[in-house]
């Protein structure tokens, strides 16, 4: 059991002073899988990640990595994990190629192995042209693929990926979602930090929610969508008479109501049935409607729903 | 895809001494690359060697027979080799605030190795700001009459002083708050040090308060100590004070700079 785990926290507490960061964070990664850490900015995200990489000291618990501890194996922990994104960096005056050499031998590898899997890293990430500008003038895409590249230069089996596509241009972004995958499949395990719905979906086979220090909801994309909600369908009309017509109409299946906007929400199950349901309804009692908009569910969604229900 | 990768197996004191020496190459080609930096070491010398000898050396009385300009250059090498010293503050301030640092440490290397890369590096710039300096000194009249091993006791002097104010000034580095702070603080040491010193002028001539300061502190040996050597003026006791000194700084510098370094960056 615990050896098909290559990421183990359990308990993780951290604070500041006497601001808390960390309040027991608890979750697995399972060896050759991808977790997703999903929340917003201040969540703990960041400070989880700084932790595991043996960079943060913690108050308390329990952190495994491939079966080393973080707190009495610190080295031992450090040549088994890469790490990229916001917490790392490459060197701005160093070319791709000289990054990916120097952490290569820092990694302590061969200079032989350092040449050749820098040699293979740039070709992999696409940056063969650029192997020989300095790091300074590449752009934030680029970069980020030479600070993951320099992660993966000696092969960890294990790698964080703090926020990687935070900033990025949607085809950057595309371009380090391939990356990601491509890295999934040769059986790295992976925890991805993100404030993105989408990218957590997209890419994470388990997504960790957290928030304000706590895991909150944890599960697969799917589960957690079912749980956090579901489509909603939004209906906009001309005048006060129609929307009030079309809210005593549709009262039963009603989410949410706005008299400024004069919207109605309803939440739907299945977007053919339903949306064609209220349709036929209010075309039946000749209601018009000015708009109409289904919308999925949104970080914002996940989070006022998630400490909605913790509150209450 | 990935070709199997080798890992050298060596004893632990063979692995930190290799990750020391990858980062003295990064800090060399930071120095090489950084061309602004670099023109900026050669050519602030060379404006105050211009200076000093057409604006001063007309109204200094150095006490000898020697001409200012073979008075001034132990004082200018001393200064150049101390403003050289400071860039590890830089250098290192600059590696502390930005993430880079982070990616060291999460790396199963020697963390002390990101200091012996800008200190040693240093050594390497210094060595060729000095040469830069002695040969523009040639250009505008300097003659010293150092034999061989007074060349080479220069050399050896030179690592010695490079060494002493590069630890002393990596402390200044790891415990400044930012890049700018290191700057003006390694200014403002620097200069009046150089300055209330032989390097320029002869303590003799100075206020009676500022003179007793400049006839007795470090930087007055080691200037004195470069001139004898340079130009053959009389060496009396200033030798071993500035070995001393120097060999001293190393001694607390060194395991002080590492000391707050580890704990500044440890978890």
């Amino acid at each position: 059991m615990a050896t098909s785990d290559a990421i183990v926290i359990k308990n993780l507490k951290k604070s500041y002073g006497k601001t808390s960061v960390l309040k027991g964070v608890s979750f697995r990664v399972k060896r050759g899988s991808m977790v997703a850490l999903l929340g917003p900015n201040g969540a703990g995200k960041t400070t989880t990640v700084r932790a595991l990489s043996t960079l943060l000291g913690y108050d308390s618990g329990t952190l495994t990595i491939d079966g080393y501890d973080v707190k009495t194996q610190p080295d031992e922990v450090r040549s088994v994990i890469g790490l990229t994104g916001q917490s790392a960096a490459v060197d701005e005056l160093l070319t791709g190629r000289e990054n990916l050499e120097m952490v290569g031998l820092l990694y302590r590898l061969t200079s032989r192995s350092a040449r050749q899997r820098a040699d293979e890293l740039l070709h992999d990430f696409d940056l063969v042209d650029a192997a020989d500008r300095p790091a300074k003038t590449y752009s934030g895409g680029m970069r980020r693929r030479l600070d993951l590249a320099v992660s993966l230069i000696a092969t960890p089996p294990v790698i964080f990926l703090d926020e990687p596509t935070t900033g990025l241009d949607p085809r950057s972004r595309l371009a380090m979602w391939k990356i990601i995958e491509k890295l999934k499949s040769q059986g790295t395990t992976i925890l991805l930090t993100t404030q993105y719905l989408e990218e957590a979906d997209q890419l994470a086979d388990r997504i960790v929610v957290i928030d304000h220090g706590k895991v909150i909801a944890e599960g697969t994309a799917k589960e957690l969508k079912s749980k956090i909600g579901n489509d909603r369908l939004e209906l906009t009309f001309d005048d006060i008479a129609t929307y009030d017509a079309a809210k005593k109409l549709l009262v039963s299946s009603l989410t949410g109501d706005d008299d400024k906007s004069l919207t109605v929400t309803i939440k739907i199950n299945d977007t053919n049935a339903d949306v064609r349901q209220v349709l036929s309804k209010l075309s039946r009692a000749k209601i018009n409607i000015a708009s109409m908009a289904i919308q999925k569910p949104t970080l914002d969604d996940v989070f006022l729903q998630l400490t909605d229900k913790k509150d209450s | 895809m990935a070709t199997n990768i080798e890992v050298s197996k060596q004893p632990a004191i063979v692995s930190s001494l290799r990750d020391s020496w990858v980062m003295i190459l990064r800090s060399s080609r930071h120095i090489l690359r950084n061309t602004d930096q670099l023109l900026g070491t050669f050519f602030q010398p060379i404006m105050f060697l211009v200076l000093f000898t057409a604006v001063y050396s007309g109204a200094i009385n150095v006490g000898s027979d020697d001409s200012y300009t073979n008075y001034l250059m132990a004082g200018l090498i001393v200064q150049t080799l101390a403003f050289g010293s400071t860039t590890t503050a830089i250098a290192v301030a600059n590696d502390l605030q930005k993430g880079i640092i982070d990616r060291f440490r999460s790396l199963p290397m020697s963390d002390i190795a990101v200091l012996n890369g800008h200190v040693v590096s240093d050594v390497l710039r210094n060595m060729i700001s000095a040469v830069v300096l002695i040969v523009a000194g040639f250009v505008i009249g300097f003659r010293p009459d150092a034999s061989f091993v007074d060349w080479l006791l220069l050399i050896l002097l030179t690592v010695l002083l490079t060494l002493a104010f590069s630890w002393l000034s990596a402390i200044l580095g790891i415990v400044s708050k930012s890049v700018e702070g290191v700057q003006w603080l390694t200014f403002v040491t620097v200069f009046p040090l150089t300055f209330a010193s032989s390097a320029f002028v002869d303590p003799e001539t100075m206020s009676s308060w500022l003179r007793g300061f400049a006839e007795h502190q470090p930087i007055t040996h080691i200037v004195d100590t470069y001139r004898a050597l340079l130009i053959g003026t009389p060496l009396g006791d200033s030798w071993w004070i500035a070995l001393l000194w120097l060999v001293g700084i190393i001694v607390v510098a060194m395991p002080v700079a590492t000391y707050v370094f580890t704990r500044k960056t440890s978890a």
